[in-house]
């Protein structure tokens, strides 16, 4: 069952009580128009549903999300997808700072540039892998203390001076992985990472999940991937562990 | 005061404020001083000050509505002055000294009294509330301006009062601002030297100063101004260009004091424009928008879209990288 809400002027507590409602009442896809600005979308709902905004959701969309695909047709605000746990959202445009703050499932993908502090403490568990794709560029302190799951970074679109992303680029990364598309400026990277180039699993990787997020926005996969990329990794599962003690 | 109104959770009511550029065309030549009181009695022993070095051409009461959530304002009076030459000429200071010094003898001497606002042609209205109550409070729906910065508080170091709610001004400057300055005290010690005295009990209102001092008094161009409030870090440095590395390294060795730590976004207002500014390491967020020759800044991308639905342009500047406006034909902020 489809249900459609125009949230056109809605305070953000009252939409989400709606969202909820409609899903009790059985409403698998959810269409929500006229948002702009309402925080904490889709975090209560306990069963997987679709969901389409029209607008700019506010912060926090997405946040504990466990399940529910969400599409954006618009830009995106700060903390998408934080602590997510499963599901998977979609940005078709920009997007803020402290994207997929410490997320452990899922996939969140974003079409243009995103702020600062994005994928910060990402982590993994056996099968529970999170993804998170940006299309544009990323402000700095992407990936900081990353603990586990896959970053990649597309830089489409930017100017030939334009890094792809900020300074602090995984700093006190400990696991996980950042796939880059182009070359990499080292002087912009944190000192726990190194740079390598993909071998063939990595490259099953990048294939699976490219495709998937080409497919959603609407991207040419082969333009994409007609540069190489290259992949940074922790070089020690515990940067600081001996920061306080001698080894 | 929509678009304040939209990011309302941004704020918890104990402070709210705005700052309009062009309100006052009537006076366009005449300094408009807001002012808080606290009592009749301390009007009256301020306005002795007022009255000895100004000739006031109108003293009035600012006319504000009865707002549920607004309790307990203070007297708020508004006076459209102009300085006494002689008193100026007197005091060998510049005109616009001779007012920075006054407010600052009203604000640090006079117990219960707070210029709020001193420039031309503009003023600052803010108080106790959430924003949007205050601008209803203020009426601020009968004035028109050319620029308007808006500010909903959410104090967490300092007393939410009314002398503490944003903006906070010095002749035309105004400054909104989200964060907190870590570095306030090493900025206040700098700015005492030179008669600048904070009395408002809150961080913000250094960067006001230090704009002041830096662009008015050393006559500072914005560019470099924001190198020494948002330094580029030593990293970034190493990177310039030899000249440039060298005009960085000296504005960061003269003026190590003016270095605004911690995070911040902030709004500059001034008569020609203004200026917004995110710390270096972008610890707040902040967007821009154009449509027309309209600029729009705000914490949030929907507190743009709900008075523009549709821009032309919104990006995302990043830390300590400035987003200028200016009025048309005009090359400067000051």
């Amino acid at each position: 069952m489809e249900v459609t809400i125009d949230a056109k002027g809605i305070y953000y507590r009252k939409l989400n009580d709606m969202i909820l409602q409609a899903v009790g009442e059985g409403a698998d896809k959810i269409v929500l128009e006229n948002v702009n600005g309402q925080r904490y979308i889709a975090t209560r709902i306990d069963k997987p549903v679709d969901i389409e905004i029209r607008g700019v959701p506010g912060n926090d969309l997405g946040a504990f999300m466990n399940g529910s695909t969400i599409i954006v047709r618009d830009n995106g605000q700060d903390a998408i997808g934080n602590t997510m746990n499963a599901g998977k959202i979609v940005v078709h445009g920009h997007a803020g700072d402290v994207l997929g703050y410490a997320m452990r499932g899922g996939k969140l993908f974003i079409k243009g540039d995103v702020g600062y502090r994005v994928g910060i403490h990402m982590k993994q568990y056996e099968d529970q892998v999170p993804v998170l794709i940006i299309g544009g560029t990323a402000g700095s302190f992407l990936g900081e203390y990353m603990a586990g799951g896959i970053l990649i970074l597309l830089g489409l679109n930017r100017k030939p001076d334009q890094p792809i992303a900020g300074d602090y680029l995984g700093t006190g990364m400990h696991g996980g992985v950042i796939y880059l598309r182009g070359e990499v400026d080292k002087t912009r990277l944190g000192k726990e990472v190194s740079v390598f180039d993909l071998d063939e699993e990595d490259n099953m990787k990048l294939d699976q999940f490219l495709r998937e997020y080409c497919d959603d926005l609407g991207i040419d996969y082969e333009q994409v991937r007609k540069e190489k990329f290259v992949k940074l990794v922790p070089v020690s599962h515990r940067p600081y562990g001996n920061l306080y003690t001698k080894a | 005061m929509k678009s304040i109104a939209l990011m309302h959770e941004r704020s918890n009511g104990l402070g709210g404020g705005f700052a309009a550029y062009g309100i006052y065309p009537e006076y366009a030549d005449h300094y408009a001083m807001h002012v808080f009181y606290d009592s009749l009695s301390h009007r009256l022993t301020a306005e002795e000050f007022i009255n000895e070095h100004f000739d006031v051409d109108t003293s009035e009461m600012i006319h504000t509505r009865r707002v549920k959530t607004i309790n307990n304002p203070p007297l708020i009076w508004r006076y459209f002055v102009q300085p006494k030459k002689t008193k100026i000429v007197s005091s060998g200071l510049t005109e616009e000294d001779y007012i920075v010094a006054c407010v600052m003898k009203i604000n640090s001497c006079y117990e219960g009294a707070y210029i709020f606002s001193s420039g031309k042609n503009m003023g600052a209205f803010k108080g106790v509330g959430y924003p949007e109550d205050i601008g209803e409070f203020y009426r601020l729906d009968e004035y028109k301006g050319y620029i308007w910065t808006a500010h909903g508080r959410f104090p967490t170091n300092t007393p939410g009062w009314w002398g503490g709610a944003h903006p906070f001004t010095l002749l035309d400057w105004s400054i909104v601002h989200n964060g907190e300055i870590s570095s306030y005290d090493a900025n206040r010690r700098f700015l005492e030297m030179f008669g600048y005295k904070c009395t408002l009990q809150t961080d913000t209102e250094v960067i006001t100063y230090i704009f002041d001092y830096l662009m008015r008094k050393q006559g500072l161009s914005i560019d470099l101004t924001v190198a020494t409030v948002a330094a580029p870090l030593w990293k970034e440095i190493d990177r310039m260009e030899e000249g440039q590395k060298e005009t960085i390294k000296a504005l960061r060795t003269v003026y190590s004091s003016l270095l605004v730590n911690g995070p911040f976004s902030i709004i500059l207002g001034t008569r020609n424009g203004i200026v917004a500014l995110n710390d270096r390491i972008k610890l707040r967020n902040m967007v821009a928008a154009t449509k027309g020759d309209f600029l729009y800044v705000a914490s949030e991308e929907s507190g743009i879209r709900e008075i523009c639905p549709d821009p032309e342009k919104v990006w995302v500047p990043k830390g300590g990288e400035p987003v200028i406006g200016l009025l048309e034909g005009v090359n400067q902020i000051i």
